[in-house]
């Protein structure tokens, strides 16, 4: 248990010891634990951001659907409105047409009894030549009284 | 492993002596031979064992935690980066709780004393007689491996934490200001008179409890781990004196060795603890 130069030894050996364990070893350290301690803060911020931000997205995207479903509503309301548009439309343009229809079947139909009352007319009178005919072919010849046939068939 | 050749005195003393190198009497430079040749050789002389096992303890520690350090990242840690890790926030912690001025010097200061002494304590843990036996088969023949049981390491810490305390009083409060904590208290007069008279009175008070702390400082670590390092060597005697004995000691060296883990703990905190607390005097006006 002597004092003797050991104590320098030491002294000296404890402060070279404090210098490196200063320089290499708590510096570093700490620097690291710091840099931790704000990646930490950083990535805690980060999540409540994120957060957030998915909060807004939902509340956007719940906004968004809402949208979504009354341009839906109006879109099925104009097509259903657009849709008893064309059934109307198409509905007048059919009673139109049966209208043009049946204007022109009666023109027709009325041209036809024309036609018919003509030809009946025409044939009428050849009756009445072929009678006339039958009567006078007894009294008289036909072909003396031909112009006398004509100018009364000419007359019906 | 007392030999037949020693007697339990010897045994004792041999364990107590470092391997000392210094000059002989006749003038040449060597180790001492005995106890009573190394205390001759006076101050200009070294413990050869108690300067290699500190420093190797020591250069240990700055390896592996620098290593660590050096490689440290701010992601997960690994394993051992890990362990510094806790270390470090461990004193950073301690040294929060008891130093209130602004120094950069005073947590590396507590960690290397915390570890370093802890380190020189645990070598009380390995058998009293196993190092010294393996380096007595090769021709050594004191060894004493705490490093805490040698007052000269644990005084030469303790000045160095007395020098810087030194050293920060003045730069912090200045000379003046040093020298009035020195004198000017712990009793005070305001008429002048009594003042200067008071100055002696004053002066002895503070200069004894300002050398007491060094030297508690180093007294309590050296006391407690000399004690236990005695009580290790006395219960390896036993070893020595029949079967039922030393299974005995056996036993009693494993008890005695668990509650050590928690002396040598202690004393490495305690001593990095008034480390702190001293520095933190030394910054603060009181």
């Amino acid at each position: 248990m002597n004092i003797n130069l050991t104590l320098i030894g030491q002294m000296i050996a404890f402060a070279i010891f404090v210098w490196f364990t200063k320089k290499f070893v708590w510096t570093p350290i700490m620097a690291a634990l710091e840099e931790r301690k704000g990646k930490i803060a950083d990535g805690l911020a980060a999540a409540e951001r994120g957060q957030h931000e998915q909060e807004l997205a939902k509340q956007h995207a719940a906004d968004e659907l809402r949208e979504a479903k009354a341009q839906a509503a109006e879109i099925i309301g104009q097509a259903q409105k657009r849709a008893s548009g064309i059934i109307d439309e198409a509905k007048e343009n059919a009673r139109t047409e049966g209208d043009r229809l049946l204007t022109a079947a009666q023109a027709e139909i009325e041209q036809e009894a024309n036609r018919v009352r003509e030809s009946l007319r025409e044939k009428v009178g050849e009756l009445a030549v072929a009678g006339a005919e039958k009567i006078l072919r007894r009294e008289i010849n036909a072909d003396s009284h031909r112009d006398v046939v004509d100018a009364v068939a000419k007359q019906l | 492993m007392a030999s037949g050749t020693l007697t339990s005195s010897e045994y004792i003393k041999h364990h107590l002596t470092n391997l000392t190198f210094g000059q002989h009497p006749d003038g040449s430079w060597g180790m001492a031979h005995s106890a009573e040749e190394a205390a001759e050789m006076g101050f200009m002389a070294i413990h050869v064992d108690t300067m290699l096992w500190s420093l190797g303890l020591g250069i240990l520690f700055i390896f592996f935690a620098a290593r660590a350090a050096k490689s440290a990242t701010s992601d997960t840690p690994g394993g051992f980066q890990n362990f510094v890790e806790w270390i470090v926030d461990f004193i950073d912690e301690s040294v929060r709780g008891s130093f209130t001025s602004k120094n950069d010097l005073v947590a590396p200061l507590a960690m290397t004393a915390f570890v370093w002494i802890f380190l020189m304590n645990l070598m009380d843990l390995v058998p009293v007689d196993l190092i010294p036996w393996l380096l007595g088969l090769l021709g050594v023949h004191f060894q004493k491996i705490v490093p805490s049981t040698d007052p000269n390491a644990t005084f030469g810490m303790a000045i160095g934490v007395f020098l810087l305390t030194m050293y920060y009083s003045i730069k912090i409060k200045g000379v003046g200001g040093f020298l009035g904590e020195l004198t000017l208290q712990p009793f005070q007069a305001n008429n002048i008179v009594v003042k200067v008279l008071l100055i002696p009175v004053n002066f002895f008070l503070e200069f004894v409890s300002l050398i007491a702390k060094p030297i508690s400082l180093s007294l309590r670590l050296f006391g407690n781990m000399y004690a236990g390092e005695m009580i290790f060597i006395l219960i390896a005697l036993m070893y020595s004196a029949g079967i039922v004995l030393g299974v005995f000691g056996g036993a009693l060296q494993f008890v005695w060795a668990v509650f050590h883990i928690l002396v040598i703990t202690l004393q490495a905190f305690i001593f990095m603890t008034l480390t702190v607390v001293y520095m933190d005097m030394a910054h603060s006006e009181h």
